[in-house]
């Protein structure tokens, strides 16, 4: 059961550039240990809070996408948690939402094939098998 | 169904009564922007014959946005009013499946502080 997960945190704005690298790489190791696998990191930089969190205006975005399941994340949040500078995250579970935007894709994919070149004898037959 | 009465012609700028079939058809009231804060109010009575009212329709459907995310929060302020609340669908004109994804990717976005849970940016 490998699912997907976005995982966004925001680290307080006046933390070091190293001591972000250092909690990336923890729940890096602790992603790994969980048999697990990070996708991909993304630093989205310092942005401005809609609205005060412990005090802070701004933060620093940090988004995660994590392959696993349950149990890793139920780590992973728990480590945010305790993780001092780390005044935000949210986890959302993007698998089955992916999936839902692949079928359309795909559904979008063979109506074109089907409606561009329809004469064509080995377009027509590749068209219904992508559909059934 | 409407689509051939969609484009805004000159002819239904200017004359407010000799629209034909046109009041009749659409719901009764003033052109509101799509996701415009606070946008569209109830157009008082028979007096709603003058507004030129355009058929809404849902954004998502039209330009075919299928994914709405919580971190595109350029898509999503379009259909949060000023105060911070979800606009309703009545005044956006979204359909219904896309308002459900709407609003539970604006609820995301608030629990991240990418938008307002209430009033403007503190």
């Amino acid at each position: 059961m490998n699912r997907t997960y976005e995982l966004m945190f925001i680290v307080r704005p006046d933390m070091a550039e190293e001591d972000q690298d250092k909690l990336i790489s923890t729940l890096e190791t602790a992603v790994a240990a969980s048999s697990g696998s990070v996708k991909s990191v993304e630093r989205m930089g310092k942005r401005r809070l809609a609205y005060t969190v412990r005090k802070f205006h701004d933060g620093i975005y940090v988004l995660l996408t994590v392959e696993g399941g349950g149990g890793l994340i139920h780590e992973l949040e728990r480590r945010l948690r305790v993780t001092e500078p780390v005044i935000k995250f949210l986890t959302v579970r993007i698998d089955e939402e992916q999936k839902r935007l692949d079928k359309i894709k795909a559904i979008k994919d063979a109506k074109r094939k089907a409606a561009a070149p329809a004469p064509t004898a080995d377009v027509a037959g590749v068209a219904p098998a992508a559909t059934a | 169904m409407a689509d051939e009465t969609r484009p805004t012609s000159p002819e239904s700028s200017s004359a407010p009564s000799s629209g034909g079939d046109r009041p009749e058809r659409s719901e009764r009231r003033p052109s509101s922007r799509p996701g415009g804060p606070g946008g569209g109010r109830e157009g008082g009575g028979g007096a709603g014959r003058k507004y030129f009212r355009r058929k809404k329709v849902c954004k998502f459907c039209v330009e075919k946005i299928e994914a709405i995310n919580y971190k595109d929060i350029r898509l999503l302020a379009q259909f949060v009013a000023e105060s911070g609340r979800i606009v309703p669908r009545r005044l956006t004109g979204v359909c219904t499946p896309h308002q459900r994804r709407l609003s539970l990717a604006i609820k995301q976005a608030r629990n991240i502080a990418l938008l307002p849970f209430s009033g403007r940016a503190a």
